[in-house]
Protein backbone atom coordinates (compact mmCIF):
# COMPACT_ATOMS: atom_id res chain seq x y z
CA UNK A 1 0.00 0.00 0.00
CA UNK A 2 1.44 3.34 -1.08
CA UNK A 3 -0.90 5.34 1.44
CA UNK A 4 -1.41 4.21 4.59
CA UNK A 5 -4.98 5.21 6.65
CA UNK A 6 -3.53 7.98 8.96
CA UNK A 7 -1.64 9.29 5.24
CA UNK A 8 -5.25 9.62 4.24
CA UNK A 9 -7.41 10.89 7.12
CA UNK A 10 -4.01 13.78 6.90
CA UNK A 11 -5.44 14.09 2.98
CA UNK A 12 -8.78 14.22 3.94
CA UNK A 13 -8.30 17.08 5.94
CA UNK A 14 -5.90 18.99 3.57
CA UNK A 15 -8.59 18.40 1.32
CA UNK A 16 -11.30 19.51 3.97
CA UNK A 17 -13.27 16.64 3.11
CA UNK A 18 -15.08 14.63 5.87
CA UNK A 19 -14.47 11.15 5.47
CA UNK A 20 -16.29 7.89 7.30
CA UNK A 21 -14.46 5.34 8.65
CA UNK A 22 -15.48 2.87 5.83
CA UNK A 23 -14.69 5.45 3.52
CA UNK A 24 -11.31 5.74 5.08
CA UNK A 25 -10.48 2.12 4.50
CA UNK A 26 -12.20 2.15 0.65
CA UNK A 27 -9.99 5.12 -0.02
CA UNK A 28 -6.96 3.28 1.09
CA UNK A 29 -7.28 0.83 -0.96
CA UNK A 30 -7.95 2.69 -4.28
CA UNK A 31 -6.48 5.82 -3.56
CA UNK A 32 -3.09 3.22 -3.24
CA UNK A 33 -4.13 1.02 -6.30
CA UNK A 34 -3.97 4.75 -8.62
CA UNK A 35 -0.57 5.64 -7.03
CA UNK A 36 0.58 1.88 -7.04
CA UNK A 37 -0.35 2.08 -11.36
CA UNK A 38 1.10 5.70 -12.04
CA UNK A 39 4.64 4.39 -10.45
CA UNK A 40 4.92 2.79 -13.59
CA UNK A 41 6.72 6.65 -15.02
CA UNK A 42 9.71 6.16 -12.53
CA UNK A 43 10.30 3.61 -15.74
CA UNK A 44 11.56 6.91 -17.46
CA UNK A 45 14.53 9.07 -17.44
CA UNK A 46 13.16 12.51 -17.42
CA UNK A 47 16.14 14.09 -15.64
CA UNK A 48 17.08 16.04 -18.84
CA UNK A 49 13.53 16.78 -19.63
CA UNK A 50 11.71 20.34 -19.07
CA UNK A 51 7.97 19.86 -17.69
CA UNK A 52 5.52 21.08 -20.34
CA UNK A 53 4.05 24.30 -19.18
CA UNK A 54 1.71 25.26 -22.19
CA UNK A 55 0.65 23.17 -25.03
CA UNK A 56 0.96 25.56 -28.18
CA UNK A 57 4.00 28.09 -28.18
CA UNK A 58 2.74 31.40 -27.14
CA UNK A 59 3.83 34.75 -25.20
CA UNK A 60 1.36 35.41 -22.18
CA UNK A 61 -1.27 37.39 -23.26
CA UNK A 62 -0.93 41.07 -21.30
CA UNK A 63 -3.92 43.32 -20.73
CA UNK A 64 -4.60 47.53 -20.00
CA UNK A 65 -4.13 47.51 -16.37
CA UNK A 66 -7.55 48.88 -16.07
CA UNK A 67 -10.86 48.57 -14.30
CA UNK A 68 -13.19 46.72 -16.66
CA UNK A 69 -15.02 44.49 -14.45
CA UNK A 70 -17.09 45.19 -11.01
CA UNK A 71 -20.02 46.75 -9.46
CA UNK A 72 -22.06 44.00 -9.40
CA UNK A 73 -22.44 42.92 -5.78
CA UNK A 74 -26.16 41.85 -5.70
CA UNK A 75 -25.11 39.42 -8.75
CA UNK A 76 -22.27 37.76 -6.83
CA UNK A 77 -23.95 37.18 -3.31
CA UNK A 78 -26.89 35.83 -5.27
CA UNK A 79 -26.00 32.09 -5.16
CA UNK A 80 -24.73 32.34 -1.82
CA UNK A 81 -26.28 29.87 1.16
CA UNK A 82 -26.48 32.83 3.63
CA UNK A 83 -26.15 36.65 2.94
CA UNK A 84 -26.10 39.49 5.55
CA UNK A 85 -26.32 43.59 4.71
CA UNK A 86 -24.00 42.91 1.44
CA UNK A 87 -21.36 39.88 3.04
CA UNK A 88 -21.12 36.21 2.84
CA UNK A 89 -22.37 34.99 6.21
CA UNK A 90 -19.99 32.33 7.91
CA UNK A 91 -19.36 30.41 11.06
CA UNK A 92 -17.89 32.58 13.96
CA UNK A 93 -14.23 31.92 13.18
CA UNK A 94 -12.53 34.50 15.90
CA UNK A 95 -13.56 33.87 19.33
CA UNK B 1 -41.84 15.23 -45.19
CA UNK B 2 -39.58 13.55 -42.97
CA UNK B 3 -39.92 14.69 -39.14
CA UNK B 4 -38.24 17.43 -38.70
CA UNK B 5 -35.89 15.61 -35.84
CA UNK B 6 -34.25 13.88 -38.78
CA UNK B 7 -32.47 17.03 -40.81
CA UNK B 8 -29.41 17.67 -40.07
CA UNK B 9 -27.98 21.19 -39.08
CA UNK B 10 -26.94 21.88 -42.66
CA UNK B 11 -30.29 20.52 -44.22
CA UNK B 12 -32.38 22.30 -41.12
CA UNK B 13 -30.29 25.27 -41.99
CA UNK B 14 -31.55 25.43 -46.06
CA UNK B 15 -34.92 24.96 -45.52
CA UNK B 16 -35.86 27.26 -42.50
CA UNK B 17 -33.82 29.78 -44.98
CA UNK B 18 -36.47 28.63 -47.49
CA UNK B 19 -39.31 29.25 -45.00
CA UNK B 20 -39.81 25.71 -45.93
CA UNK B 21 -40.83 25.64 -41.98
CA UNK B 22 -40.52 28.25 -39.23
CA UNK B 23 -37.72 27.63 -35.96
CA UNK B 24 -40.90 27.44 -33.77
CA UNK B 25 -41.85 24.45 -35.02
CA UNK B 26 -38.30 22.69 -35.54
CA UNK B 27 -38.02 23.55 -31.94
CA UNK B 28 -41.89 22.29 -31.00
CA UNK B 29 -40.74 18.74 -32.56
CA UNK B 30 -37.89 18.77 -30.57
CA UNK B 31 -39.87 19.85 -27.38
CA UNK B 32 -42.29 17.16 -28.07
CA UNK B 33 -39.29 14.39 -28.41
CA UNK B 34 -37.95 14.93 -25.29
CA UNK B 35 -40.90 14.71 -23.49
CA UNK B 36 -41.50 11.26 -24.95
CA UNK B 37 -37.90 10.57 -23.77
CA UNK B 38 -36.62 11.77 -20.75
CA UNK B 39 -37.79 9.67 -19.04
CA UNK B 40 -36.06 6.61 -20.42
CA UNK B 41 -32.61 8.02 -21.29
CA UNK B 42 -32.51 10.76 -18.93
CA UNK B 43 -30.21 12.93 -21.37
CA UNK B 44 -31.64 16.37 -20.23
CA UNK B 45 -31.48 17.24 -16.63
CA UNK B 46 -33.21 20.32 -17.62
CA UNK B 47 -35.28 20.88 -20.39
CA UNK B 48 -35.82 24.70 -21.14
CA UNK B 49 -39.23 24.40 -23.84
CA UNK B 50 -40.56 28.44 -22.84
CA UNK B 51 -36.86 29.61 -23.71
CA UNK B 52 -36.40 27.52 -26.73
CA UNK B 53 -39.63 28.90 -28.35
CA UNK B 54 -38.76 32.25 -27.14
CA UNK B 55 -35.16 31.91 -29.30
CA UNK B 56 -37.03 30.61 -31.95
CA UNK B 57 -39.67 32.91 -32.33
CA UNK B 58 -36.36 35.44 -32.26
CA UNK B 59 -35.14 33.21 -34.68
CA UNK B 60 -38.49 33.49 -37.20
CA UNK B 61 -37.99 37.39 -36.73
CA UNK B 62 -34.39 37.12 -37.86
CA UNK B 63 -35.11 34.77 -40.68
CA UNK B 64 -38.48 37.11 -42.00
CA UNK B 65 -35.95 40.05 -42.23
CA UNK B 66 -33.01 38.60 -43.91
CA UNK B 67 -30.64 38.62 -40.90
CA UNK B 68 -29.92 34.71 -39.99
CA UNK B 69 -26.62 33.98 -38.28
CA UNK B 70 -25.07 30.51 -39.14
CA UNK B 71 -26.89 28.62 -36.93
CA UNK B 72 -30.63 30.89 -36.52
CA UNK B 73 -33.03 28.70 -35.30
CA UNK B 74 -31.04 24.97 -34.68
CA UNK B 75 -32.24 23.77 -31.64
CA UNK B 76 -29.39 22.38 -29.60
CA UNK B 77 -28.61 20.54 -26.05
CA UNK B 78 -26.19 22.10 -23.57
CA UNK B 79 -24.05 20.45 -21.57
CA UNK B 80 -24.61 20.99 -18.09
CA UNK B 81 -20.79 22.14 -17.30
CA UNK B 82 -21.64 25.39 -19.36
CA UNK B 83 -22.65 28.38 -17.64
CA UNK B 84 -26.24 29.61 -18.85
CA UNK B 85 -27.41 32.84 -17.38
CA UNK B 86 -30.53 32.53 -15.15
CA UNK B 87 -30.49 28.48 -16.18
CA UNK B 88 -29.36 26.42 -13.43
CA UNK B 89 -26.22 24.82 -14.17
CA UNK B 90 -24.59 21.81 -11.69
CA UNK B 91 -22.08 20.22 -13.12
CA UNK B 92 -24.69 17.44 -12.10
CA UNK B 93 -22.92 17.76 -8.90
CA UNK B 94 -25.04 17.80 -5.18
CA UNK B 95 -22.85 21.10 -4.45
CA UNK B 96 -23.71 23.39 -6.98
CA UNK B 97 -27.20 22.79 -5.92
CA UNK B 98 -29.55 25.57 -7.40
CA UNK B 99 -26.73 27.18 -9.12
CA UNK B 100 -27.82 29.98 -11.36
CA UNK B 101 -25.16 31.77 -12.77
CA UNK B 102 -25.79 34.89 -13.90
CA UNK B 103 -23.24 35.28 -16.59
CA UNK B 104 -22.87 33.30 -19.42
CA UNK B 105 -20.10 31.08 -21.35
CA UNK B 106 -18.28 32.18 -23.90
CA UNK B 107 -18.98 29.52 -26.19
CA UNK B 108 -22.59 29.51 -25.23
CA UNK B 109 -22.54 33.13 -25.86
CA UNK B 110 -21.02 32.63 -29.24
CA UNK B 111 -23.79 30.25 -30.55
CA UNK B 112 -27.04 32.38 -29.19
CA UNK B 113 -24.92 34.99 -31.30
CA UNK B 114 -25.18 32.94 -34.22
CA UNK B 115 -28.83 32.37 -33.59
CA UNK B 116 -29.11 28.85 -31.73
CA UNK B 117 -32.18 27.73 -29.92
CA UNK B 118 -31.22 25.83 -26.09
CA UNK B 119 -33.35 23.09 -25.82
CA UNK B 120 -31.99 22.37 -21.66
CA UNK B 121 -29.27 21.32 -20.24
CA UNK B 122 -27.56 17.89 -20.72
CA UNK B 123 -26.25 15.29 -17.86
CA UNK B 124 -23.17 14.50 -17.44
CA UNK B 125 -20.63 12.95 -15.15
CA UNK B 126 -20.33 14.73 -12.27
CA UNK B 127 -17.89 17.50 -12.68
CA UNK B 128 -16.89 15.72 -16.30
CA UNK B 129 -15.41 12.61 -13.83
CA UNK B 130 -16.45 9.54 -15.57
CA UNK B 131 -16.26 7.47 -18.87
CA UNK B 132 -19.77 6.09 -18.61
CA UNK B 133 -22.16 9.17 -16.96
CA UNK B 134 -22.68 6.93 -13.98
CA UNK B 135 -21.13 9.91 -11.76
CA UNK B 136 -23.63 12.37 -11.97
CA UNK B 137 -25.82 13.76 -9.10
CA UNK B 138 -28.43 13.33 -11.78
CA UNK B 139 -28.83 9.46 -12.67
CA UNK B 140 -27.18 7.50 -15.43
CA UNK B 141 -27.69 8.57 -18.97
CA UNK B 142 -28.62 5.66 -21.59
CA UNK B 143 -27.69 5.18 -24.22
CA UNK B 144 -30.65 4.87 -27.30
CA UNK B 145 -28.49 1.74 -28.92
CA UNK B 146 -29.22 -1.83 -27.52
CA UNK B 147 -27.23 -5.09 -28.65
CA UNK B 148 -29.08 -7.26 -30.82
CA UNK B 149 -31.71 -9.44 -29.17
CA UNK B 150 -31.34 -8.21 -25.60
CA UNK B 151 -32.97 -4.91 -23.77
CA UNK B 152 -30.15 -4.25 -21.18
CA UNK B 153 -29.58 -0.87 -20.86
CA UNK B 154 -25.85 0.69 -22.52
CA UNK B 155 -24.28 3.44 -21.12
CA UNK B 156 -23.79 6.44 -23.72
CA UNK B 157 -19.94 6.81 -22.61
CA UNK B 158 -19.08 10.02 -20.83
CA UNK B 159 -18.47 12.34 -19.26
CA UNK B 160 -20.88 14.04 -22.13
CA UNK B 161 -23.35 11.13 -21.84
CA UNK B 162 -26.27 13.33 -22.14
CA UNK B 163 -25.19 14.98 -25.16
CA UNK B 164 -24.40 12.12 -27.68
CA UNK B 165 -27.22 10.21 -26.07
CA UNK B 166 -29.62 13.26 -27.08
CA UNK B 167 -28.04 13.90 -30.09
CA UNK B 168 -28.15 9.93 -31.23
CA UNK B 169 -31.78 10.03 -29.94
CA UNK B 170 -32.55 13.13 -32.19
CA UNK B 171 -33.50 15.20 -29.10
CA UNK B 172 -31.45 18.16 -29.90
CA UNK B 173 -29.60 18.55 -33.80
CA UNK B 174 -26.10 19.01 -32.05
CA UNK B 175 -24.82 19.55 -28.29
CA UNK B 176 -21.85 21.52 -27.04
CA UNK B 177 -19.30 19.01 -25.33
CA UNK B 178 -16.23 19.15 -22.97
CA UNK B 179 -13.02 16.71 -22.96
CA UNK B 180 -10.86 16.38 -20.52
CA UNK B 181 -9.67 12.98 -21.39
CA UNK B 182 -11.95 11.45 -23.49
CA UNK B 183 -15.13 13.01 -22.90
CA UNK B 184 -16.33 13.98 -26.23
CA UNK B 185 -14.45 11.17 -28.39
CA UNK B 186 -15.19 8.17 -26.73
CA UNK B 187 -19.39 8.97 -26.15
CA UNK B 188 -19.72 9.77 -29.73
CA UNK B 189 -17.92 6.84 -30.74
CA UNK B 190 -20.02 4.80 -28.59
CA UNK B 191 -23.34 5.86 -29.85
CA UNK B 192 -22.40 6.65 -33.33
CA UNK B 193 -22.21 10.48 -33.19
CA UNK B 194 -18.89 12.40 -34.21
CA UNK B 195 -17.39 14.49 -31.81
CA UNK B 196 -14.18 16.98 -32.11
CA UNK B 197 -12.22 18.02 -29.51
CA UNK B 198 -10.20 21.22 -30.92
CA UNK B 199 -6.71 22.23 -30.19
CA UNK B 200 -6.20 23.33 -26.79
CA UNK B 201 -6.96 27.88 -27.26
CA UNK B 202 -9.71 27.47 -29.95
CA UNK B 203 -12.50 27.45 -27.39
CA UNK B 204 -12.42 29.64 -24.44
CA UNK B 205 -12.36 27.79 -21.56
CA UNK B 206 -14.65 31.07 -19.70
CA UNK B 207 -17.72 30.11 -18.09
CA UNK B 208 -17.69 26.12 -18.49
CA UNK B 209 -17.35 24.71 -15.13
CA UNK B 210 -13.64 24.09 -14.46
CA UNK B 211 -12.07 20.24 -14.33
CA UNK B 212 -8.22 20.24 -15.21
CA UNK B 213 -7.43 23.40 -17.04
CA UNK B 214 -4.44 22.49 -18.95
CA UNK B 215 -6.86 19.88 -20.23
CA UNK B 216 -10.50 20.72 -20.84
CA UNK B 217 -11.66 21.81 -23.90
CA UNK B 218 -14.91 22.46 -25.38
CA UNK B 219 -16.41 21.28 -29.01
CA UNK B 220 -19.53 20.13 -30.42
CA UNK B 221 -21.23 16.46 -30.78
CA UNK B 222 -23.58 16.13 -34.04
CA UNK B 223 -24.30 13.52 -36.25
CA UNK B 224 -22.54 14.11 -39.35
CA UNK B 225 -18.94 15.47 -40.34
CA UNK B 226 -20.38 18.65 -41.56
CA UNK B 227 -22.88 19.69 -38.79
CA UNK B 228 -19.85 19.34 -36.58
CA UNK B 229 -17.51 21.70 -38.60
CA UNK B 230 -20.69 24.14 -38.76
CA UNK B 231 -20.97 23.79 -34.91
CA UNK B 232 -16.98 24.22 -34.26
CA UNK B 233 -17.18 27.33 -36.62
CA UNK B 234 -19.64 29.14 -34.62
CA UNK B 235 -18.40 28.01 -30.79
CA UNK B 236 -14.59 28.81 -31.59
CA UNK B 237 -13.09 32.05 -30.77
CA UNK B 238 -10.24 34.39 -28.77
CA UNK B 239 -11.40 35.27 -25.74
CA UNK B 240 -9.79 37.94 -23.44
CA UNK B 241 -11.52 36.37 -20.45
CA UNK B 242 -9.35 33.11 -20.79
CA UNK B 243 -6.07 33.98 -21.74
CA UNK B 244 -5.24 30.25 -22.92
CA UNK B 245 -7.69 31.13 -26.03
CA UNK B 246 -5.40 32.14 -29.10
CA UNK B 247 -5.60 34.53 -31.27
CA UNK B 248 -6.31 33.05 -34.37
CA UNK B 249 -9.05 33.92 -37.16
CA UNK B 250 -11.29 30.32 -36.91
CA UNK B 251 -11.87 29.06 -40.14
CA UNK B 252 -15.14 28.28 -42.00
CA UNK B 253 -14.57 24.28 -41.14
CA UNK B 254 -17.80 23.12 -43.21
CA UNK B 255 -15.46 24.68 -46.15
CA UNK B 256 -12.97 22.22 -45.47
CA UNK B 257 -15.45 19.05 -45.36
CA UNK B 258 -15.63 18.15 -48.76
CA UNK B 259 -11.33 18.29 -49.75
CA UNK B 260 -11.18 14.81 -49.46
CA UNK B 261 -7.53 13.26 -48.09
CA UNK B 262 -6.15 13.05 -52.07
CA UNK B 263 -2.14 13.18 -51.29
CA UNK B 264 -2.37 13.51 -47.93
CA UNK B 265 -0.89 11.26 -45.66
CA UNK B 266 -1.77 9.28 -42.56
CA UNK B 267 -0.09 7.98 -39.81
CA UNK B 268 -0.50 4.49 -38.17
CA UNK B 269 0.70 4.73 -34.78
CA UNK B 270 2.47 1.22 -33.85
CA UNK B 271 1.98 1.21 -29.84
CA UNK B 272 -1.55 1.74 -30.49
CA UNK B 273 -1.87 -1.74 -31.82
CA UNK B 274 -1.74 -2.74 -27.97
CA UNK B 275 -1.92 -6.85 -27.02
CA UNK B 276 -5.04 -8.20 -26.26
CA UNK B 277 -7.00 -5.09 -28.67
CA UNK B 278 -10.27 -6.79 -29.77
CA UNK B 279 -9.82 -8.39 -33.07
CA UNK B 280 -13.05 -6.50 -33.82
CA UNK B 281 -11.26 -3.39 -32.94
CA UNK B 282 -8.48 -4.14 -34.87
CA UNK B 283 -10.22 -5.02 -38.10
CA UNK B 284 -12.34 -1.58 -38.09
CA UNK B 285 -9.06 0.28 -38.15
CA UNK B 286 -7.68 -1.52 -40.95
CA UNK B 287 -10.80 -0.94 -42.29
CA UNK B 288 -10.14 3.28 -41.59
CA UNK B 289 -6.90 2.58 -43.11
CA UNK B 290 -8.06 0.64 -46.23
CA UNK B 291 -11.11 3.35 -47.06
CA UNK B 292 -8.41 6.43 -46.56
CA UNK B 293 -5.73 4.69 -49.02
CA UNK B 294 -9.04 4.36 -51.47
CA UNK B 295 -9.62 7.99 -50.95
CA UNK B 296 -5.90 8.72 -52.36
CA UNK B 297 -4.08 9.02 -49.12
CA UNK B 298 -0.68 7.84 -48.42
CA UNK B 299 -0.17 5.27 -45.25
CA UNK B 300 2.59 5.32 -43.27
CA UNK B 301 3.52 3.30 -40.23
CA UNK B 302 4.91 6.02 -37.26
CA UNK B 303 5.44 5.45 -33.75
CA UNK B 304 4.32 7.41 -30.16
CA UNK B 305 6.99 5.51 -27.76
CA UNK B 306 5.91 7.05 -24.97
CA UNK B 307 2.22 6.03 -25.38
CA UNK B 308 1.93 3.68 -22.46
CA UNK B 309 2.46 6.12 -20.18
CA UNK B 310 0.06 9.22 -21.11
CA UNK B 311 -3.02 7.03 -19.21
CA UNK B 312 -0.82 7.18 -15.96
CA UNK B 313 0.52 10.61 -16.17
CA UNK B 314 -2.92 11.94 -17.08
CA UNK B 315 -4.14 10.81 -13.93
CA UNK B 316 -1.86 12.58 -11.93
CA UNK B 317 -2.22 16.18 -13.78
CA UNK B 318 -6.09 15.86 -13.86
CA UNK B 319 -6.59 14.92 -10.57
CA UNK B 320 -3.84 17.30 -9.42
CA UNK B 321 -5.92 19.85 -11.21
CA UNK B 322 -9.01 19.01 -9.98
CA UNK B 323 -8.38 19.43 -6.58
CA UNK B 324 -7.17 22.59 -6.95
CA UNK B 325 -10.22 23.92 -8.78
CA UNK B 326 -12.46 22.62 -6.82
CA UNK B 327 -11.21 24.14 -3.79
CA UNK B 328 -13.62 26.82 -4.63
CA UNK B 329 -16.91 24.62 -3.44
CA UNK B 330 -16.77 25.19 0.40
CA UNK B 331 -20.09 26.67 1.19
CA UNK B 332 -19.41 30.30 1.52
CA UNK B 333 -20.46 31.38 -1.77
CA UNK B 334 -22.84 29.15 -3.88
CA UNK B 335 -24.71 26.00 -4.06
CA UNK B 336 -25.03 23.62 -0.96
CA UNK B 337 -24.28 24.14 2.69
CA UNK B 338 -24.16 22.04 5.78
CA UNK B 339 -24.16 22.85 9.00
CA UNK B 340 -20.82 23.02 10.86
CA UNK B 341 -19.73 24.13 14.40
CA UNK B 342 -16.72 25.68 12.99
CA UNK B 343 -15.88 27.07 9.55
CA UNK B 344 -13.24 24.20 9.04
CA UNK B 345 -16.65 21.52 9.80
CA UNK B 346 -18.82 23.33 7.86
CA UNK B 347 -16.23 23.17 4.69
CA UNK B 348 -15.78 19.41 5.75
CA UNK B 349 -19.43 18.38 6.04
CA UNK B 350 -20.35 20.71 3.21
CA UNK B 351 -17.76 18.89 0.76
CA UNK B 352 -18.58 15.59 2.01
CA UNK B 353 -22.26 15.64 1.76
CA UNK B 354 -21.55 17.42 -2.18
CA UNK B 355 -19.28 15.52 -3.66
CA UNK B 356 -19.91 12.65 -4.99
CA UNK B 357 -17.12 8.79 -4.42
CA UNK B 358 -15.43 9.36 -7.17
CA UNK B 359 -14.97 13.27 -7.42
CA UNK B 360 -13.77 12.77 -3.65
CA UNK B 361 -11.53 9.68 -5.12
CA UNK B 362 -9.90 12.22 -7.38
CA UNK B 363 -9.83 15.38 -4.99
CA UNK B 364 -7.56 12.77 -2.75
CA UNK B 365 -5.43 12.00 -5.14
CA UNK B 366 -4.59 15.29 -6.56
CA UNK B 367 -4.19 16.74 -2.68
CA UNK B 368 -1.79 13.94 -2.00
CA UNK B 369 0.26 14.46 -5.34
CA UNK B 370 0.21 18.43 -4.58
CA UNK B 371 0.90 17.73 -0.96
CA UNK B 372 4.55 18.91 0.80
CA UNK B 373 7.16 16.79 -0.63
CA UNK B 374 5.52 14.67 -3.37
CA UNK B 375 5.09 18.11 -6.01
CA UNK B 376 8.45 16.82 -8.05
CA UNK B 377 7.91 12.99 -7.54
CA UNK B 378 4.24 13.05 -9.35
CA UNK B 379 3.04 16.25 -10.77
CA UNK B 380 6.33 17.66 -12.16
CA UNK B 381 7.05 14.06 -13.70
CA UNK B 382 4.19 14.02 -15.13
CA UNK B 383 4.02 17.25 -16.51
CA UNK B 384 7.73 16.00 -18.11
CA UNK B 385 6.13 13.06 -19.48
CA UNK B 386 3.70 15.30 -21.08
CA UNK B 387 6.51 16.56 -22.73
CA UNK B 388 8.13 13.38 -24.17
CA UNK B 389 4.13 12.65 -25.27
CA UNK B 390 4.11 16.52 -27.31
CA UNK B 391 7.57 15.42 -28.53
CA UNK B 392 6.43 11.95 -30.15
CA UNK B 393 3.39 13.60 -32.12
CA UNK B 394 5.77 16.38 -33.21
CA UNK B 395 8.05 13.86 -34.48
CA UNK B 396 5.20 11.93 -35.94
CA UNK B 397 3.92 15.30 -37.63
CA UNK B 398 7.26 15.93 -39.43
CA UNK B 399 5.84 13.15 -42.16
CA UNK B 400 2.36 12.91 -41.75
CA UNK B 401 -0.77 14.94 -41.89
CA UNK B 402 -2.76 13.33 -39.64
CA UNK B 403 -3.00 10.31 -37.49
CA UNK B 404 -5.86 7.51 -37.16
CA UNK B 405 -6.49 5.08 -34.53
CA UNK B 406 -9.41 3.43 -33.09
CA UNK B 407 -11.29 5.43 -30.70
CA UNK B 408 -12.43 3.10 -27.68
CA UNK B 409 -11.22 -0.06 -26.84
CA UNK B 410 -14.96 -1.42 -26.99
CA UNK B 411 -18.50 -0.75 -27.83
CA UNK B 412 -20.98 0.45 -24.96
CA UNK B 413 -20.69 -1.45 -22.05
CA UNK B 414 -23.94 -1.74 -19.45
CA UNK B 415 -24.66 0.09 -17.00
CA UNK B 416 -23.23 -1.28 -13.70
CA UNK B 417 -20.78 -3.40 -15.94
CA UNK B 418 -17.53 -2.00 -14.46
CA UNK B 419 -18.02 0.61 -11.80
CA UNK B 420 -16.51 -1.39 -9.56
CA UNK B 421 -12.83 -0.75 -10.18
CA UNK B 422 -11.41 2.64 -11.13
CA UNK B 423 -8.87 2.20 -12.80
CA UNK B 424 -11.18 -0.43 -14.89
CA UNK B 425 -13.15 2.53 -16.11
CA UNK B 426 -10.19 4.52 -16.64
CA UNK B 427 -8.66 2.47 -19.18
CA UNK B 428 -11.55 3.46 -21.41
CA UNK B 429 -9.77 6.34 -22.58
CA UNK B 430 -6.84 5.18 -23.26
CA UNK B 431 -6.85 5.96 -26.85
CA UNK B 432 -8.11 9.47 -26.76
CA UNK B 433 -6.25 10.46 -23.64
CA UNK B 434 -2.99 10.91 -25.45
CA UNK B 435 -4.39 13.73 -27.21
CA UNK B 436 -5.36 16.36 -24.30
CA UNK B 437 -2.09 15.67 -22.78
CA UNK B 438 -0.49 16.52 -26.24
CA UNK B 439 -3.14 19.68 -26.51
CA UNK B 440 -4.00 18.22 -29.75
CA UNK B 441 -6.83 18.11 -31.61
CA UNK B 442 -8.85 14.77 -32.03
CA UNK B 443 -12.11 13.89 -33.71
CA UNK B 444 -14.27 10.51 -33.75
CA UNK B 445 -16.09 9.68 -36.25
CA UNK B 446 -18.59 6.80 -36.33
CA UNK B 447 -17.41 3.79 -38.48
CA UNK B 448 -19.22 0.65 -38.54
CA UNK B 449 -20.99 -1.63 -35.98
CA UNK B 450 -19.83 -3.87 -33.18
CA UNK B 451 -20.64 -8.00 -33.15
CA UNK B 452 -23.60 -6.71 -30.71
CA UNK B 453 -24.75 -4.65 -33.46
CA UNK B 454 -24.00 -1.21 -31.75
CA UNK B 455 -21.55 1.60 -32.96
CA UNK B 456 -17.77 2.07 -32.89
CA UNK B 457 -15.95 4.90 -33.79
CA UNK B 458 -12.30 5.92 -35.41
CA UNK B 459 -10.15 8.59 -34.44
CA UNK B 460 -8.49 11.03 -36.30
CA UNK B 461 -5.61 13.15 -34.65
CA UNK B 462 -4.44 16.25 -36.38
CA UNK B 463 -1.65 18.87 -35.68
CA UNK B 464 -2.13 21.92 -33.54
CA UNK B 465 -4.62 24.09 -34.88
CA UNK B 466 -5.40 21.56 -37.89
CA UNK B 467 -8.70 20.88 -37.44
CA UNK B 468 -9.52 21.12 -41.12
CA UNK B 469 -7.34 18.24 -41.59
CA UNK B 470 -9.55 16.18 -39.50
CA UNK B 471 -13.05 17.16 -40.96
CA UNK B 472 -11.52 16.40 -44.81
CA UNK B 473 -10.52 13.20 -43.44
CA UNK B 474 -13.44 12.40 -40.84
CA UNK B 475 -15.70 13.06 -44.24
CA UNK B 476 -14.03 10.63 -46.15
CA UNK B 477 -14.69 7.78 -43.40
CA UNK B 478 -17.99 8.61 -42.82
CA UNK B 479 -19.00 8.72 -46.34
CA UNK B 480 -17.32 5.17 -47.06
CA UNK B 481 -18.47 3.51 -43.68
CA UNK B 482 -21.74 4.53 -45.27
CA UNK B 483 -24.80 5.94 -43.23
CA UNK B 484 -25.07 3.98 -39.77
CA UNK B 485 -28.63 1.90 -38.73
CA UNK B 486 -29.95 4.11 -36.61
CA UNK B 487 -31.32 3.42 -33.39
CA UNK B 488 -34.53 1.59 -33.39
CA UNK B 489 -37.16 4.18 -30.94
CA UNK B 490 -37.83 1.86 -27.91
CA UNK B 491 -37.36 5.13 -25.68
CA UNK B 492 -40.33 6.85 -26.49
CA UNK B 493 -43.34 7.12 -24.09
CA UNK B 494 -45.63 6.27 -27.39
CA UNK B 495 -43.31 3.22 -29.07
Amino acid sequence: MSVDRATVRRIARLARLAVTEAEEARLEKEVSGILDWVAQLDEIDTSTVPPMTRVASMTMKMRKDEVTDGFYAADILKNAPEVDDGYFVVPKIVE
Amino acid sequence: MSKLTELTIAEARERLRKKSFSSRELAEAHIAAIAEANAALNAYVLPTPERALKMAETSDARLAKGEAGTLEGIPLGIKDLFCTKGVRTTACSHILDGFTPTYESTVTANLWAQGAVMLGKLNNDEFAMGSSNETSYYGPVVNPWRRKGSNARLVPGGSSGGSSAAVAARLCMGATATDTGGSIRQPAAVTGTVGIKPTYGRCSRFGIVAFASSLDQAGPIARTVEDAAILLSAMASHDPKDTTSVDLPVPDFAAAVGKGVRGLTIGIPREYRAPGMAPEIEALWQQGVEWLKSAGANIKEVSLPHTKYALPSYYIVAPAEASSNLARYDGVRYGLREKGADVIAMYEKTRAAGFGAEVKRRILIGTYVLSAGYYDAYYLKAQKVRTLIKRDFDAAFETVDAILTPTTPGPAFALGEKSGDPLEMYLNDIFTVTVNMAGLPGMSVPAGLSSEGTPLGLQLIGKAFDEETLFRAGRVIEEAAGPLAKPHDWWSKAA
